[in-house]
């Protein structure tokens, strides 16, 4: 489904992705692992086409995304940082958006499902962080696309909004949907993904099962795993 | 790109600045209108406000709402539209709703002190025209600095900058000049020296079409003498379309090359 390869990008002298190869296949969750400054957001934010690549192709679908912007109608992003412009209320952004893509949306489900209705007519600038992000979920799940792709969406939730979260996350695999998604949580990621992408110096440094990445670093669990390979990093 | 153009105005008209704005000019314009109870004074007076006051506005307006929409720009950056559009829809909301706080906070007060009997209608419409380019122009300039600049407060300083020197030093180092060299022939040296500095152009467009040679000055005088009243109008509103045309061609450019 996506398909990148040699992959480049610096800032300025920092090298952030170094000739980066990765292939994604339709269906299932993948997450995108790293130490700080890896490079995980740069990678996400390529395929989305708002980090310019200095070198290299990202096929998506097979064709290439570079100074494209129509692919973008088949995937859903949830941004890090979710700041809105202040003057608008939930309602009139929802309905931005969907203005924005016109496409048919679920949105009153996902409202009534976190608890946001009393929040709609309220201006974006007055909400908590949290609530503010439960708005970015429902902004990227009521589209129905086949790639959904999630920057640290458990930033800010409560427990409850926690495990809907993760419901519609499996909801989407079920439905063979592809899900991208970076996270510090390992708790969180072992429970939702099927393969793990470690990003190391600006490249793919371990792919596969969580099982995999267990067994060949000897450890009990993904967060120690995790925790071994970025310590070779400081070692 | 209708739609994002929709969107900022309406951002903006929700804001309160706009109506700070709004209200500051309306409140200009019945003063004016009170002390000197000649339209034509007050629209001289205006003039010489509108110069200084619409590119400091527009500037601050240009930079403040690039950096405090820049998580939202994001945003619509993941949305399937061209990046392009994104930038040109904000740019072109933000200097239409100024120009709107400028030509309704101006022209309620002239209307109601009768503009549309009086003979000054021409000259106050050529004001507002002129006080709509330096907003297209300077939120233009703003944005080509606040998308080179990441950091906010650098940006910020740079764009006060630009217009301390095309409001304040560009006249006083022009004015050096010319004592300096007054051996020389300076009249092209002064007209491209007009041209590159769109107040100045601004300036004396007004004052041409004013038509009051005292207060022309030196370069008004060789812009008169050179291109006639008529022509000089002509050849300075074209310059004025390219200043904004040339910034607006370089927010395209480097959008396209830049990295969120």
């Amino acid at each position: 489904m996506i398909n990148i390869k040699n992959l480049h990008k610096k800032f300025g002298k920092l090298v952030v992705l170094d000739d980066l190869n990765l292939e994604i296949n339709k269906g299932g969750v993948f997450a995108i692992l790293g130490p700080n400054g890896s490079g995980k957001t740069t990678l996400i934010k390529s395929i989305l086409g708002m980090v310019i690549p200095n070198k290299g192709e990202i096929l998506y679908k097979g064709e290439s995304v570079l100074k494209q912007w129509e692919y973008r109608k088949d995937l859903n992003y949830l941004p890090q940082i979710a700041n809105f412009p202040a003057n608008l209320t939930v309602v009139e952004l929802i309905n931005m958006v969907k203005n924005l893509r016109s496409s048919a949306t679920n949105e009153k489900e996902l409202i009534s499902l976190f608890g946001l209705t009393p929040f709609l007519k309220q201006k974006l600038g007055n909400l908590s962080g949290g609530t503010k992000q439960k708005v970015n979920i429902v902004l990227t799940f009521m589209f129905d696309n086949n790639l959904i792709i999630l920057d640290e969406p458990t930033t800010g939730l409560d427990p409850i909004a926690l495990i809907y979260l993760k419901d519609l996350i499996n909801k989407a695999k079920e439905e063979g949907k592809t899900v991208l998604i970076t996270s510090h949580i390992m708790s969180f990621v072992e429970e939702i993904s099927d393969e793990i992408v470690f990003l190391l110096d600006g490249k793919i440094y371990f792919k596969g099962s969580i099982d995999e990445i267990r067994r060949e670093t000897n450890s009990t669990t993904l967060e120690i795993a995790i925790a071994n390979l970025i310590k070779k990093q400081y070692a | 790109m209708l739609k994002i153009l929709k969107y900022s105005i309406f951002d903006l008209l929700r804001s309160r600045w706009s109506y700070v704005y709004f209200f500051f000019y309306l409140l200009l314009g019945f003063v004016l209108l009170f002390l000197n109870s000649d339209m034509n004074k007050a629209i001289i007076t205006l003039m010489n406000i509108i110069i200084v006051l619409t590119p400091l506005i527009g500037t601050i307006f240009g930079i403040m709402y690039y950096y405090n929409s820049k998580e939202f720009t994001e945003l619509l950056l993941a949305q399937p539209i061209k990046r392009s559009k994104i930038f040109m829809g904000q740019y072109i909301g933000i200097s239409l709703s100024l120009t709107l706080s400028l030509v309704l906070g101006l022209g309620i007060p002239f209307v109601a002190y009768g503009l549309f009997k009086s003979a000054a209608i021409f000259d106050f419409t050529l004001l507002l025209v002129v006080g709509s380019f330096l907003n297209f122009i300077f939120v233009a300039l703003a944005y080509n600095i606040s998308l080179s600049t990441e950091n906010k407060i650098k940006g910020f300083g740079y764009a006060i900058l630009m217009w301390l020197f095309l409001a304040v030093i560009y006249d006083g180092l022009f004015l050096i000049s010319l004592v300096m060299f007054n051996e020389y022939p300076l009249d092209k040296f002064s007209l491209a020296a007009t041209m590159f500095n769109p107040i100045d152009l601004s300036r004396i467009l007004i004052l041409l079409k004013l038509d009051i040679s005292a207060l022309l000055g030196y370069t008004g005088a060789v812009f008169k003498a050179f291109f006639g009243t008529a022509y000089g109008m002509f050849s300075s509103m074209g310059i004025l379309i390219l200043w904004v045309l040339f910034p607006v061609l370089n927010i395209i450019r480097k959008s396209n090359k830049k990295d969120f």
